[in-house]
């Protein structure tokens, strides 16, 4: 059996971007040093979001469901760390198959209403779930309601301690890798044709014999387990569990992460949560240095780097690049 | 038995009556062909046909079963296979890629998520097939924005032989084409002719009294007249319903 599922052209500008970024996320906490804590747990959130965007990016680049809704996947894995945290449930495999077990009947369900519809409908009904969540989220008074819920210590992994950030690092740089080779693979696979195919012509779809709708279901169920396990790993980051997690502001900075990396492509979404967060960091200090009279209109300079990737490079950063990988 | 029929089907939007009374067979091996000037609902008949339009009356029964209440998914997976007047292709895959797809259709439900469809070789090997038989194997590689009108038509029916299918739907294969390529899709037609069952919804007469075995014309959602191409040819009703100068000139 083949490692790819493609042939890779090692000197096409994708993968050498592909390759530099991998290289440089695995090193990461080696450059930093011993004094670096801050760059790693800032990497490992990139990570993380990153992971969720490589969740989202399945259903909204591939299957072109457009879910304003996906952070409360996200929030569902932090809270199954969170509330078994609270009862002295540390294991970290009970919290992963928690958050997997609640995700996946919840989208199911979540999934099988919306899917019903298309376009503007689904996005409203998406966020409409993802509404519910949140203020169910919000009454949860003995789990700090809308303050959140501090955790206490990390998920315990048994053999695989995540204590330390260097260690938490790596298993969320470990997640983003499985998470891309897996919908590499899952993307060309006849499963993952089938689901390009009916997005880029359903009626066609349905008339050769795809049960369509079933496809679609499958893909958004895997695509929010995928933002659940970021969402475990985002509890264990920020030793924090809160309603704010499935924010939509959440569910829509993922899916400005996976326009931004390009719509359609695997890696995307890395470079996408990169470019994002690096930008949300920096902008701020950047402008408080040489315009301290305007610090907080920083976000107008984001904007219009979102404006100009969109303007100018209609397939995002990533997408826009020629060929080698997906 | 026979291959497709339909009964009294009847379908109307607001007042018009796009069908009428619509009762046809499609016989095993045939070439059945409608023909009808424009607005005369051939294009309704064939969403009622593929499932796509629910008749108001009548019936379709697709070998013997009765399809009427089935969804567009089952009567596929029933072996009909239809391509579209205006193309309905997937415009960033390759030639390849959309035959893939129409290839992979077979099973109801398709769960493998690991190895690459590329990697499926009876599956390629199907869909290269299908390729070859309407002429654009050398274009596997080329998407379908790259393709011409010409080259996307028959793709077309290269998706739905890929498919396996058991009766052809073609809906206006001819459209748009120029005479070079409309020949060689008529060569394609007369090739296919025998081996699938067909209903050929044209308006293209000299291809139409070439290749089909019986001819219905529908005008204003009604069948006028079914025959041989020669009867339909000779039939006053007919020709002054439609067909006028053409079958003299």
């Amino acid at each position: 059996m083949k490692l790819f599922p493609a042939l890779i052209d090692w000197r096409a500008p994708r993968t050498l971007v592909a390759v530099v970024v991998l290289i440089a996320f695995a090193v990461l906490p080696f450059a930093v040093g011993s004094d670096g804590d801050f760059y790693v747990k800032f990497a490992t959130r990139v990570l993380i979001y990153a992971l969720a965007a490589i969740g989202l990016n399945f259903i909204l680049g591939f299957g072109g469901m457009v879910s304003l809704g996906h952070a409360m996947y996200v929030m569902l894995g932090a809270y199954c760390v969170g509330i078994p945290m609270q009862h002295e449930i540390a294991s970290g495999w009970a919290h992963l198959a928690l958050a997997l077990v609640l995700t996946a009947v919840l989208a199911t369900v979540v999934g099988a209403v919306a899917l019903r519809t298309t376009g503007i409908a689904f996005i409203m009904i998406t966020l409409a779930f993802a509404q519910m969540l949140f203020f169910v989220a919000v009454s949860l008074k003995e789990y700090g309601g809308d303050d959140g819920l501090t955790i206490a210590s990390r998920s315990n992994f048994g053999l695989f301690d995540i204590a330390s950030n260097v260690s938490l690092y790596y298993l969320a740089f470990f997640a983003v890798l499985l998470a891309l080779y897996l919908s590499w693979r899952a993307v060309l696979s006849p499963f993952g044709l089938i689901l390009r195919g009916s997005k880029a012509n359903t009626r066609r779809a349905l008339a050769l014999g795809h049960p369509v709708l079933r496809y679609q279901l499958v893909a958004y169920v895997l695509s929010a387990l995928v933002c659940a396990v970021a969402g475990v790993l985002l509890a264990n980051l920020t030793q924090f569990a809160s309603p704010s997690y499935g924010a939509w502001t959440l569910s829509g900075e993922l899916i400005v992460i996976v326009i931004l990396g390009g719509l359609g492509t695997v890696f995307g979404p890395l470079v996408g949560a990169v470019c994002l967060l690096v930008l949300e960091e920096i902008l701020p200090t950047l402008v408080e240095a040489t315009f301290p009279d305007y610090k907080s209109n920083w976000m107008l300079l984001l904007g219009l780097f979102i404006f100009f990737v969109a303007l100018l490079l209609k397939r995002g950063v990533f997408g826009s690049l020629r060929g080698g990988v997906k | 038995m026979s291959a497709l029929v339909t009964t009294s089907l009847v379908k109307r939007f607001g007042g018009v009556q796009a069908t009428d009374n619509v009762s046809l067979t499609v016989e095993s091996g045939q070439l059945h062909a409608i023909i009808g000037p424009n607005g005369a609902g051939k294009s309704t008949l064939i969403g009622q046909l593929a499932g796509e339009i629910k008749p108001d009356a009548g019936s379709i029964e697709l070998f013997g079963n009765n399809v009427t209440a089935q969804s567009v998914v089952a009567r596929a997976n029933m072996g009909l296979a239809r391509t579209y007047q205006i193309t309905q292709l997937a415009k960033e895959f390759t030639a390849l890629d959309n035959v893939l797809l129409a290839a992979n259709a077979k099973a109801s439900s398709n769960f493998r998520f690991w190895a690459s469809a590329h990697a499926d070789t009876k599956a390629v090997d199907q869909s290269l097939a299908a390729l070859a038989k309407v002429g654009l194997l050398d274009a596997k590689d080329r998407t379908v924005g790259e393709l011409g009108h010409g080259e996307q038509r028959q793709l077309e029916i290269a998706m739905a032989l890929a498919t396996e299918p058991k009766v052809l739907l073609l809906d206006e294969p001819l459209a748009g084409m120029s005479q070079g390529e409309s020949a060689a899709m008529i060569a394609l037609l007369k090739s296919l002719k025998g081996r699938y069952p067909m209903l050929l919804v044209e308006h293209d007469m000299d291809a139409v009294f070439q290749l089909a075995d019986c001819v219905s014309v529908l005008v204003y959602g009604r069948i006028i007249a079914t025959g041989a191409p020669d009867e339909i040819r000779s039939n006053a009703d007919v020709r002054a319903a439609y067909l006028g100068d053409e079958v003299n000139a």
